[in-house]
């Protein structure tokens, strides 16, 4: 049986509150809409345009008691960035008062990039990192917009990303892979 | 021993070794692409060991985590298929190791997101989504080096000669398949040979090679009788650590 507020699966990744510790009923108890509005702004330690709640990652907040429960899923299962996600938003939220937190895994459903934020693929494609597309590849170069693109490879310098070049500019960029 | 821990220590060592024989090319493959596209994949393949292995600890509830499982035990204890130890040989001979195992991988995780364990089913369900790259781009790595010029295409003939034996005990059905099978956690191997050997007699057209005749299979991989000399020499590069600084973190 889970503990309240995890459902099958979740697998406790960070859990700041000491174990004994006598609850603070003293502590303040922001509503989750604060809380996620404090999340959006916990950048993504590799792409650091968009936030964790652009990515699609955070999965859940609820208050279990004193206790702030937040899951979060991960984009690819080795991905490293996961576990310095974990501890960036433990840190914000620490910052802004809250140190009774408890960040955990849950894998499913599994991430997909249709979680990312509109306003993510804006961002994304200021940063020069072409948005993803049920296509399987960019329409468009995001450094000079042309549509003669081509693919180099598969991959590219993080799990989410695959390397495209322009034939028109000339310049290579990163395509972040749709899954 | 129970079969789910045993279960599970198959999925997580296959990805656990191979990961690790497909991260040997760091540094070392023939263009950068391929190197970055290799070094990705085996981060997926060892991020998917996490969840496996993870799980394996939890089942067993002795205390041992992922991380103990894969540094801690010896070659007996493996259960990965013979397959994913062999060496890395050239470029061709790792790209059409993969290209066997992801086929195979594929549709063992296909099958899995439908499990009546959830916990199985939820980390099928986020491995297959990786493995389906992994299969399109080993593919089509096999058939342009298949059906490219006369060295590769020399080079990946004898490749599969080679590996092509280490493919049999994926499909041999044991006590422990059989178990799982009847609770409905997981298929029967037996039961994924018919479409592997469509999928594959296909891609090998496509990659003008062909399979060899003998169906002769090594086995003892996936059930730990057997291993070959490989897997011992792979764990002193991979667990020296823990085995000369018992604990160390960093």
């Amino acid at each position: 049986m889970a503990p309240a507020g995890l459902s099958v699966g979740d697998v406790v990744t960070r859990a700041s509150a000491v174990p004994g510790q006598a609850p603070d009923s003293a502590a303040p108890r922001p509503d989750t809409g604060t809380i996620w509005r404090w999340l959006a702004e916990v950048p993504d330690p590799e792409i650091p345009v968009i936030s964790v709640t652009d990515l699609g990652i955070v999965r859940e907040v609820t208050w279990q008691g004193d206790t702030l429960d937040i899951a979060v899923t991960p984009t690819y299962s080795g991905c490293p960035a996961t576990s310095v996600i974990a501890m960036d938003i433990e840190t914000a939220l620490r910052d802004r008062g809250l140190t009774r937190v408890r960040i955990t895994t849950r894998l499913s459903p599994p991430w997909t990039t249709d979680w990312l934020t509109d306003a993510a693929r804006d961002k994304l494609r200021r940063y020069g990192i072409a948005p993803p597309r049920a296509a399987g590849g960019p329409d468009a170069c995001p450094l000079c917009g042309s549509a003669h693109v081509e693919r180099i490879s598969q991959f590219g310098s993080t799990p989410c990303k695959a390397q495209w070049r322009c034939k028109d500019c000339l310049e290579p960029f990163d395509y972040f892979k749709c899954i | 021993m129970d079969p789910l821990f045993e279960f599970l220590c198959r999925m997580g060592d296959n990805t656990l070794v191979l990961g690790h024989r497909v991260s040997e090319w760091c540094g070392h493959a023939p263009v950068l692409e391929e190197d970055i596209a290799l070094a990705n994949t085996a981060l997926d393949m060892i991020g998917q060991t996490q969840m496996w292995l993870g799980l394996a600890g939890e089942v067993e509830a002795k205390g041992r985590s992922a991380d103990d499982l894969a540094m801690l035990r010896d070659v007996w204890d493996f259960r990965n298929l013979l397959l994913v130890e062999q060496p890395n040989g050239d470029f061709g001979q790792t790209i059409l190791r993969q290209c066997l195992f992801d086929l195979w991988h594929k549709d063992m995780l296909t099958a899995l997101t439908a499990s009546t364990n959830p916990r199985i089913a939820e980390i099928a369900a986020k491995a297959v989504k990786e493995v389906t790259y992994h299969a399109e781009r080993s593919a089509d790595l096999v058939i342009r080096l298949g059906d490219g010029t006369e060295e590769s295409r020399a080079r990946m003939q004898a490749a599969l000669d080679r590996l092509m034996p280490n493919t049999g005990e994926m499909f041999q059905d044991d006590d422990t398949d059989r178990a799982l099978a009847a609770e409905g956690v997981a298929p029967l191997p037996s039961s994924l040979q018919a479409g592997y050997d469509a999928r594959l007699g296909a891609l090998l057209a496509e990659a003008t090679l062909t399979r060899p005749e003998s169906r002769y299979a090594q086995a003892g991989g996936r059930t730990g009788r057997r291993h070959s000399e490989h897997l011992g020499h792979l764990l002193t590069q991979m667990q020296w650590l823990q085995r000369a600084y018992p604990w160390a973190t960093w």
